[in-house]
């Protein structure tokens, strides 16, 4: 079969003015306007923007599909030169998965669960080139090794659900892959993945970018990510694209103040909450049909001119000296480059006596094997092993981090805390007392007012049938010692104060707040009763990053004031190297580090610190990072590796010790304890993950 | 950070309106608003049946002038054989039984002379009557259990399900008729067997809800406040079950009223002569090849108040899917 | 999978117990009424007693449970109050009667249903689908009991296309079945309908559906290969679970049609107080749908490879 348009030689994809709008009920809300992007052939486009600014939108508009309601009101999308609209259904169906493919965000959602891998796969060779079911599996099977699948003939017979959501994303790239597309579209393929995975998976698709000449558009909400894969990036902000340019241009010398502002709110693993604090954009992203005139971010901005930032059209401008880079801002070359290094002004933080201590708590769940095989040999019931032998303090003021992917345990130890579950072995002292062994119902109210949480999920951590005042009237109700209707109110609307919610947020229900607002009401819910402790799980993985910023400078600015013990709960290294005192590293219910920031975030590194250190993207030109990628799955927690929990993925695994022998705790300083049998030294001699280059201007 | 001022006092905005209000979103769906027609027009019929029904629903007539001759049922035709003179009785005092002239009979009148219309119109009160507290029993019942359940796992759950399994394994009807014929047809019984029916399937559907709600952090908030178990049931997840036990309940009260109904029909229902849609129905059942209609009007009656019931659930569905 | 279907004929065989024990506690815990029902109401107590004396009435409940239940896997359901024969006699042939007409109603519900369901919740919010969903809600709105009479009234008085009863008195013919079978077929129609609708129009919305649809596959795959497979999981289940109601339509019809079926003879049975038919046609219609909840269970995990392999 002929390729479409053979020998083109212009650009693979080019979208013109391109204008998206979603019919409803009400009217038209244009989710994208005036889009335009040109593409070469092998080259790489990164979209990035937060959630709502139609980056994936343009995405189903360059694969026409944008579901019932969605169209293209203006504009064109040209693939090789082709109006895709003007093509008949059968055309497009030649293109899509042929010429154009994607890669989606939750690989387990986009396999189908009802068929195997193989058979998934090899359709795209038996549709689109007609070849045989015998040579559309040679093709697969080889796919699949080229996407570094161990052991593709298994894959090929697996259902999705039976292999590991990393494994699960490379079938879907090998399938994406397999019929040589001109234009692959990548819609944040590693967002729902661990950051040890994801940094395979991005390893594989830059390699992949140079091996078969596809151009590629990756979408991403991710600045490092973008930096780790393109060549270009298009930064968009409600609906628009408002900077355009080379990575490195735009990295380096940003001109938009959305972008600038994006930059700021991004934490980075080589500097600390004194060295460089993050700074929030103010107010919330307009919703589509509510955007100002002229400049979208107009309201946001602090360089926002009346007169000038307001009047529409709003063109992009090209920068001057710079080939390509255009910003879509009418002040662009009247606005400074901001400055994100610290004031250096560091406040000595003094911590106060252990709060909790936590000494060799283990936490095994019981598991009722009902197979055929367990029956026979008798063993029925077996443990999962969720924490094992956990030991660290946490005192007085003291921001503590527990680091580790999922299914390290983290959570489980968080249940623990609250007596959710009961600790199988060892202590949990709080405040002077044992509490492990006492489930939440059994501990005095006292207890469990001084120890409260704030959970990762703003759709769900406000019940949404009642209103915010109630909500947090109870809590106070039950451990602030306020009675009466008034005094309850009066605590309700100073809480809310504290964390800079108007007043009239009392009588709201959470369906009419933003993610970020529900998450401020989830802090003043775990503050209203003066805990000494307050466990944050997750608190700000699931927010944008300029509203992540700013919930989080506002628990550390709460957390300061009432000098109060955080636990934070964290997968994101670059957060926790941001805001914590000290960090607890996880893997597989072990503490496999644990010291202060500075010493687990420099050497001597447990590996898997190291591994996770190089897996961060990081959205910064001058850094460089030593590349480690881990090979295999996570092991199962019912049936844990002997010896080090580490060892069958580990990269500096000396031998046989490892599989057999629980590692030494080695003291390497004072309270930095990594368990590990590398000697010392050994572990000392290793280099630094990140290196910071001195910035070379090349304009200068 | 002291409080710096309280400004402005948040106005409490009226509940009541919140209530109207989410009523009307009902009216973004037509299929839902024909079904609240549906339903409004029986239940005002039952309300009203005395003011509007032109006779008793048990006075015996017989007819001889009818707007339709089909409609027309002659005394021959009555099952029992009385003679026409000991049936008839007049509507107002002093005039002759048996001469007298009974006016018109919209829907024609059963075997025994009654007039159709009438017996529709009380019917729609009995049937509006036992429908809805029988399914508000079955879900007071139902409910809890299903809350418990679905929210503790484990034993209880494990009893509570299996319970359930027991009598949803009986065909309904055949559990109806084991009941009835153990205790008797009478109202009492009669909710007793669609409570003791229909509680499990309450039970299912709340349990289903409840084990998924119980994974959402604001209960999880609330368990690490240490709130007591039913604080937790009934007002952390509860209301947030509401949404889908609404529509379930408007699909119950239909299939409910299908329950009585067919009880009636069977004759396992309320004693004659209560006015009922399944005894209607049965009785004209013996005569439908010559007069149709007697069961007609009656199963009529029955078909469209389910329907109404039917869309209204479907109407509820669809508006409450949409935000 | 073998041990879940060990596990699950166990469950079965629970539930079976504990339905003979609720059936039989209520209508023999007191021997006194199982007399007077058997013998009549103007039986003398002498009469009663001697009867209760032969027939092991003064055994302990457990005693006579536990022999009860050995009769009845024997197959010997006792003997027939009103028939004066032995229960199984006049069992067997109305069972046979009963599934006739089930095995025609399903015959006919199961691909029209299907069929329905696939067309209205391929295009959710299509026209198609609207009249199809429409068309579904009403007849569900219909019960049995209503929808009999509607159809006797158009075939048998004013069209005078069928026979009115169905009675097989001139032996077996297809034109009596054809009434009770379109009344099973229309109230049980809808409820397929609308779960497949239901179940079809999720798949469709799922992400590996727009995977499907983007490689570029054709429509025609996308919908037979990859959405069906998933799509029909589901209905499964309730076609299976709908024995369960199509035995209750069953009474209604063949108390309407006055057809000799297992429904009418349990029917006749309870409103004369024949109690060990009663007993005997409780425990098979309960046999009969914990057997389909068994079998749709199992075909459950068995058609869902995501529990199949796990």
């Amino acid at each position: 079969m002929a390729r479409f348009q053979e020998g083109w030689t212009g650009p693979v994809l080019e979208c013109r003015n391109l204008c998206i709008s979603y019919v409803t009920r009400a009217a038209d809300i244009p989710a994208v306007v005036d889009f335009n992007l040109t593409l070469n052939k092998g080259e790489t486009v990164g979209l990035v923007g937060e959630s709502g600014c139609g980056k994936s939108t343009v995405a189903m508009a360059i694969m026409q599909y944008m579901g019932h309601n969605g169209r293209i009101s203006g504009g064109q999308v040209l693939y090789k030169g082709v109006d895709l609209a003007t093509l008949t259904p059968e055309q497009l169906r030649s293109l899509r998965g042929n010429e154009i493919a994607m890669v989606y965000q939750e690989p387990m959602a986009s396999l189908n669960p009802a068929m195997r891998c193989g058979e998934q796969l090899i359709e795209v060779p038996m549709f689109h080139e007609g070849v045989g079911a015998a040579e559309a599996r040679e093709r697969a099977v080889q796919m699949l090794a080229d996407v570094k699948l161990p052991d593709p003939e298994r894959v090929m017979n697996s259902y999705p659900h039976q292999i590991s959501g990393g494994q699960q994303q490379r079938v879907v790239i090998a399938m994406a892959l397999l019929s040589k597309p001109s234009l692959l579209l990548l819609d944040e393929p590693t967002t729902a993945l661990d950051v040890t995975v994801e940094a395979g998976i991005v390893e594989l698709i830059a390699e992949l970018a140079g091996r078969f000449d596809t151009s590629m558009i990756y979408i991403s909400h991710n600045l490092g990510l973008i930096l780790d894969t393109c060549d270009r990036i298009c930064v968009m902000y409600s609906g628009s694209v408002v900077e355009e340019g080379t990575v490195a241009e735009v990295f380096d010398h940003m001109r938009h103040p959305y972008t600038q502002g994006l930059f700021g709110c991004i934490p980075l693993p080589t500097a600390d909450k004194d060295a460089r604090p993050l700074v929030a954009i103010r107010g919330q992203l307009p919703l589509p049909h509510e955007r100002p005139p002229g400049c979208s971010y107009g309201p946001r901005c602090d360089h926002f001119q009346q007169g000038r930032c307001d009047v529409p059209p709003l063109p992009m401008l090209p920068v001057t000296g710079e080939t390509g880079h255009e910003v879509r801002c009418v002040r662009w070359d009247e606005i400074a480059a901001p400055d994100y290094s610290g004031k250096g002004t560091s406040e000595e933080r003094t911590f106060g006596p252990p709060v909790l201590s936590i000494d060799r708590m283990k936490k095994y769940y019981e598991l009722k094997d009902s197979s055929l095989k367990a029956m026979i040999k008798g063993k029925t019931v077996r443990h999962v092993k969720a924490n094992e032998s956990i030991t660290f303090e946490a005192r007085v003021a003291e921001t503590v981090a527990i680091v580790g992917e999922s299914g390290c345990g983290k959570s489980t130890f968080a249940k623990v805390l609250m007596g959710l579950e009961t600790a199988t072995e060892g202590k949990v002292e709080f405040r002077g007392k044992d509490i492990g062994g006492l489930p939440v119902q059994k501990r005095k109210n006292e207890d469990v007012r001084a120890m409260q949480m704030i959970f990762q999920n703003p759709f769900d951590t406000l019940n949404p049938s009642h209103t915010v005042g109630g909500q947090l009237g109870r809590v106070i109700r039950k451990f602030g010692g306020i009675a009466g209707g008034e005094n309850v109110r009066k605590r309700v609307l100073d809480l809310l104060d504290i964390v800079k919610l108007p007043a009239d947020f009392y009588y709201r229900r959470p369906r009419q707040l933003s993610g970020g607002q529900k998450q401020r009401v989830g802090i003043a819910r775990a503050f209203a009763g003066n805990p000494s402790l307050v466990v944050a799980d997750e608190p700000v993985s699931a927010l944008d990053v300029s509203v992540a910023a700013a919930v989080t400078g506002l628990l550390m600015e709460i957390q300061r004031e009432y000098r109060t013990t955080l636990l934070f709960i964290s997968h994101d290294l670059s957060l926790v190297r941001y805001l914590a005192d000290r960090v607890v590293v996880m893997y597989l219910g072990h503490i496999v580090e644990q010291g202060t920031t500075d010493e687990v975030f420099s050497p001597p590194y447990h590996p898997y610190t190291e591994a996770l250190l190089s897996a961060v993207p990081i959205a910064d030109t001058s850094i460089e990072k030593k590349r480690i990628i881990l090979e295999g799955n996570l092991p199962s927690v019912i049936n844990p590796p002997i010896g080090c929990p580490f060892h069958t993925r580990c990269h500096r695994k000396i031998g046989k010790i490892c599989e057999d022998v629980r590692p030494p705790q080695i003291e390497a300083g004072d309270g930095h304890i990594i368990a590990c049998h590398i000697s010392l030294a050994d572990l000392q001699a290793v280099e630094p993950v990140i290196v910071q280059k001195p910035r070379v201007d090349a304009a200068e | 950070m002291a409080s710096t001022t309280i400004a402005a006092k948040p106005r409490r905005p009226s509940s009541l309106k919140r209530f109207f209000r989410s009523f009307l979103l009902l009216r973004e769906s037509k299929v839902g608003m024909i079904g609240a027609g549906l339903v409004l027009f029986w239940v005002l019929i039952a309300l009203l049946a005395p003011i509007l029904a032109p006779y008793s629903p048990t006075a015996n007539f017989i007819r001889e002038k009818a707007p339709f001759s089909t409609f027309y049922v002659t005394p021959d035709t009555l099952v029992d054989g009385k003679a026409a003179a000991d049936v008839c009785t007049p509507v107002t005092e002093g005039e002759q039984a048996g001469n007298f002239d009974c006016g018109t009979f919209w829907l024609g009148t059963d075997l025994r002379g009654r007039d159709t219309l009438s017996r529709i119109m009380y019917g729609a009160q009995q049937v509006l009557l036992f429908a809805p507290i029988a399914t508000l029993c079955a879900y007071l019942v139902g409910i809890p259990m299903g809350l418990l359940a679905g929210y503790r796992r484990g034993r209880i759950d494990d009893f509570l399900s299996f319970v359930s399994n027991v009598i949803l394994s009986f065909p309904v009807l055949v559990l109806y008729i084991l009941i009835i014929t153990t205790f008797g047809a009478s109202g009492i019984n009669i909710i007793f067997a669609v409570v003791f029916a229909s509680s499990p399937g309450v039970f299912r559907i709340v349990r289903g809800l409840a084990l998924d709600l119980r994974t959402r952090e604001y209960v999880y908030a609330a368990e690490t406040r240490g709130e007591s178990l039913w604080y937790i049931l009934i007002v952390e997840i509860l209301p947030n079950a509401r949404g889908p036990l609404i529509v379930d309940a408007m699909l119950r009260l239909g299939y409910v009223s299908i329950t009585i109904g067919t009880l009636g029909f069977l004759g396992l229902g309320l004693p004659p002569p209560t006015p009922d849609w399944g005894q209607m129905i049965a009785q004209g059942r013996e005569v439908i090849q010559t007069a149709p209609y007697i069961a007609l009007f009656p199963c009529l009656a029955i078909s469209s108040l389910v329907l109404g019931f039917n869309l209204l659930a479907d109407g509820l569905r669809e508006v409450s899917l949409r935000d | 999978m073998l041990l879940f279907i060990v596990r699950r004929i166990g469950s079965m065989l629970l539930v079976m117990v504990t339905v003979s024990l609720l059936v039989f506690v209520a209508l023999e815990a007191t021997p006194g009424q199982v007399a007077t029902k058997v013998l009549g109401p103007y039986s003398s107590q002498e009469q009663r007693d001697i009867w209760m004396e032969k027939n092991g009435y003064n055994a302990p409940l457990h005693e006579r449970y536990v022999g009860w239940l050995g009769n009845f896997f024997t197959g010997d359901f006792g003997e027939s109050i009103r028939f004066k024969t032995p229960v199984s006699k006049v069992l067997w042939p109305r069972l046979a009667n009963t599934g006739i007409l089930a095995a025609f109603t399903m015959i006919l519900v199961v691909p029209i249903s299907l069929g329905f369901g696939v067309l209205a919740g391929m295009r959710e919010g299509s026209r198609l689908d609207r009249s199809i969903s429409l068309l579904s809600i009403g007849t569900t709105s219909v019960p049995e009991m209503a929808s009999a009479p509607i159809i006797a009234a158009i075939f048998v008085s004013w069209l005078g296309l069928l026979p009115g009863t169905s009675g097989f008195n001139g032996g077996f013919s297809i034109a009596e079945l054809v009434m009770p079978v379109m009344v099973l077929v229309l109230y049980d129609f809808g409820y397929v309908t609308r779960m497949t609708r239901a179940s079809m129009a999720e798949v469709m919305q799922t992400h590996y559906i727009r995977t499907a649809v983007l490689k570029g596959l054709p429509y025609k795959r996308v919908i037979l290969k990859h959405a069906l497979r998933n799509a029909l999981i589901a209905p499964f289940t309730v076609i299976m679970l709908q024995v369960n109601w199509l035995l209750s339509g069953v009474i209604v019809t063949e108390f309407f049609f006055a057809y000799k079926g297992f429904g009418a003879l349990l029917l006749e049975a309870a409103l004369n107080g024949d109690i060990f038919v009663i007993e005997a046609c409780a425990m098979i219609a309960v046999f009969v749908s914990v057997m389909t909840q068994t079998l749709s269970d199992i075909g459950y995990t068995y058609l869902n490879p995501r529990i199949r392999f796990s």
